[in-house]
Formats: structure tokens, C-alpha cells, sequence
């Protein structure tokens, strides 16, 4: 029987398929692009899911850069995931294995987003716990079909949608609005401030190392203003709806 | 379009093994840990930089150059999804309204 929660996942990720499959439309016109052959990209676009890995690789693979390498510029530009599951953990460790890695590979940025922010602490009650886990999944399933859909419609269309339209652009403004709807309190709002600031002055990094740099400033600082008398802002961020930490 | 490479889709069957394993690095082990409570306290704050670390950079640089003009579609498109966020709260206007400044300004005026 399908639990109400895995219709909100599905429901709360669809919101955000337009930027979402603008990004894989992009990714899949790229793939085009890059000279691999065609059933490399239909394996790609389908099973990898990870974006920025992809866009990664095809410089590698089209300059025919060892196995090796390709692989480990995936696991760097993938890093950030290492981080959401140390913070996904308690969620899913009632799970056997198996499940346990099939939600692993089912979770993407927008999906770890759209999670902790409905479920701010993982639950104790079973009850908690299959509303949770049917979130996961209806969310994960959703964010993988309009993703792999959508690169499939980029291959197709490669001749006929230049990059230079940049509908890639939409996935920007979607996670824009996200980020905005999880910007609760004062603290958070500050933290978002000091990562895309530390994002910026990161960039020269190479393999999108600047994205965990700037989680790694903004966790240092949010705890950093937690510690030091930012009290009233903490009064203020959890009287109101949203914060519930 | 050329032949199919097998060393190819090993490297492809690689890189999925990785989304895998990144993703699911801390649900490997059983062994019961707790995670100390100032860990669990920064934690909240990891959704938001991460969404920012990748949109502030997408918006306001290029190549991670600064933009130094004005005319960039982008920072209108921004201004004009915020605002809608902010008015109506839809994510999926958000992504419209932006996207109904960022085209024609892109496309029209080569911004």
C-alpha cells in the first residue's frame, strides 16, 4: 500500500521539474556534445544521476583521460553527498543495507533539501519512521524519473537546442526559491550569505571543492554565532512558523 | 556517433558506483555511533550553504570571474524570482517569472 507521504515527495519534487529537467535537458545536450558514443550517453544519462559529475567527465572522456581519473574527479565533485549522508544517517539506519543504498543512490541535492526541511529530526515512532521513508522514495523517484526523461529529451534534441539559450538557468532559479523557503531564521539567512560568499572566493578550487569549503565556512559560522550571544536571533527564529530545531 | 566503447561504460558503471557509495557513505556500517550534539547542531545549517554555494557563484560570476556589468540577464532574472518568492511563495512561478525576464533579455538584447 503507498503511504500519503510518498505522494507529498513526489508532489513537493515535481514543484521543482521544470528547473530540474531544464538542467537535464542542458546535461543531455552536453553529452551530445562531447563526442561520446551513443549508447555511452543513453548509460549515462540513465543510471550515473549525478549532474555535475556528467558535465565533469566529459572533458575527461572526450580528452581520454584514464579510467582512473574520470572516477576520481566523480568521487571529489561528489564529496558533498559524503556530508548529507553523515547528516542522513539517523534517518535511514532502521533500514537493511540493500535499502539503505538504493535510498543512497535515490538522493540528490534537491531531494536531501526537500527532506530535512520536512523532517527536521528523524522520527522514533514506526509510524514516524514510514512516513519518512515513503518521503525519501516518493521524492527520489521523482527527482530520478523528470532527471533521466529529461536528459533523454537533451540527447534528442541536441541539434536543436544551443547552449547559448541557457535554460540551464531554470535549475539555478529553482534552487533560488528552495533556498529561500529554508532561509527560517536569521542564522540560516546569515550562513546562506557566508556560503555563497565563500563559494565565490573558493571558485579558482578545482572539482567543485569550493561547494564543500563554503558548507564547511557556513556550519563554522553558524555555530560560531550560536555560541557567541546571538540569543535574541535565536528567540526570534524559533517563535515563529518555521524553525523547529 | 561512434562504435560502442566497453571501457567506456566500465568507466560510466564506475561513476554510478560512486553516486552510490558518496551517497550512502555513513549508511554502511551498522556499528550503533551518535553523532556529539554540536555535529548534529551544525548539520542544520548544511542544506542552505550548500544551495547557496551553488547558486550565488551560477548568478553573480562568470567562470568564477566577478561580473563587472550590469547587463547581465541573469541579475534581473534573480531580482524578479526573489521577488516572486517572496510575494506569491510558488516555486514554480518563481521559476517562470525569472525565466520570462532571463529570455528575452538573453535572447532580445544579448545580455
Amino acid at each position: 500500500m503507498r503511504h500519503r507521504e510518498f505522494t507529498v515527495g513526489m508532489r513537493e519534487m515535481a514543484a521543482l521539474g521544470p528547473g530540474i529537467a531544464a538542467w537535464g535537458v542542458m546535461t543531455g545536450v552536453a553529452m551530445v556534445n562531447s563526442g561520446l558514443d551513443f549508447v555511452s550517453v543513453l548509460v549515462m544519462s540513465v543510471f550515473v544521476f549525478a549532474g555535475s559529475s556528467q558535465l565533469a567527465a566529459l572533458p575527461l572522456f572526450a580528452a581520454a583521460a584514464p579510467t582512473w581519473v574520470i572516477l576520481a574527479t566523480a568521487l571529489c565533485v561528489n564529496l558533498r553527498f559524503v556530508v548529507f549522508s553523515l547528516h542522513l544517517r539517523p534517518y535511514v539506519m532502521h533500514l537493511p543495507l540493500p535499502t539503505r543504498l538504493l535510498k543512497g543512490y535515490l538522493f540528490a541535492d534537491l531531494s536531501y533539501v526537500l527532506f530535512t526541511r520536512r523532517f527536521p529530526r528523524p522520527a522514533h515512532d514506526a509510524p514516524g519512521k514510514a512516513a519518512q521513508d515513503a518521503y525519501w522514495t516518493g521524492s527520489g523517484v521523482a527527482s530520478w524519473l523528470i532527471w533521466a526523461i529529461s536528459s533523454l529529451i537533451g540527447v534528442a534534441m541536441a541539434a536543436s537546442v544551443p547552449i547559448a539559450w541557457g535554460l540551464g538557468f531554470a535549475g539555478t532559479l529553482a534552487l533560488l526559491g528552495i533556498t529561500c523557503s529554508l532561509a527560517t531564521s536569521r542564522l540560516r539567512t546569515v550562513s546562506a550569505g557566508i556560503a555563497g560568499a565563500a563559494a565565490v572566493a573558493a571558485y579558482a578550487l578545482p572539482l567543485k571543492l569550493n561547494i564543500l569549503v563554503a558548507i564547511a565556512a557556513a556550519v563554522a559560522f553558524g555555530l560560531l554565532l550560536e555560541a557567541t550571544g546571538a540569543k535574541a536571533s535565536r528567540d526570534r527564529a524559533t517563535a515563529p512558523v518555521g524553525d523547529r530545531e | 556517433m561512434s562504435h560502442v566503447d566497453l571501457a567506456t561504460l566500465v568507466t560510466i558503471a564506475g561513476m554510478t558506483l560512486i553516486s552510490v557509495l558518496t551517497r550512502s557513505f555513513f549508511f554502511l556500517s551498522n556499528k550503533a555511533w551518535e553523532l556529539p550534539a554540536w555535529v548534529t547542531s551544525g548539520l542544520k545549517y548544511a542544506p542552505i550553504a550548500a544551495l547557496a554555494a551553488v547558486v550565488v557563484p551560477e548568478i553573480v560570476t562568470n567562470g568564477g570571474q566577478l561580473i563587472a556589468t550590469w547587463k547581465d540577464a541573469r541579475l534581473f532574472a534573480a531580482a524578479v524570482a526573489l521577488a516572486w518568492y517572496f510575494w506569491r511563495r510558488g516555486l514554480l512561478g518563481t521559476i517562470l517569472a525569472g525565466m520570462a525576464v532571463y529570455l528575452p533579455l538573453r535572447l532580445g538584447l544579448g545580455w
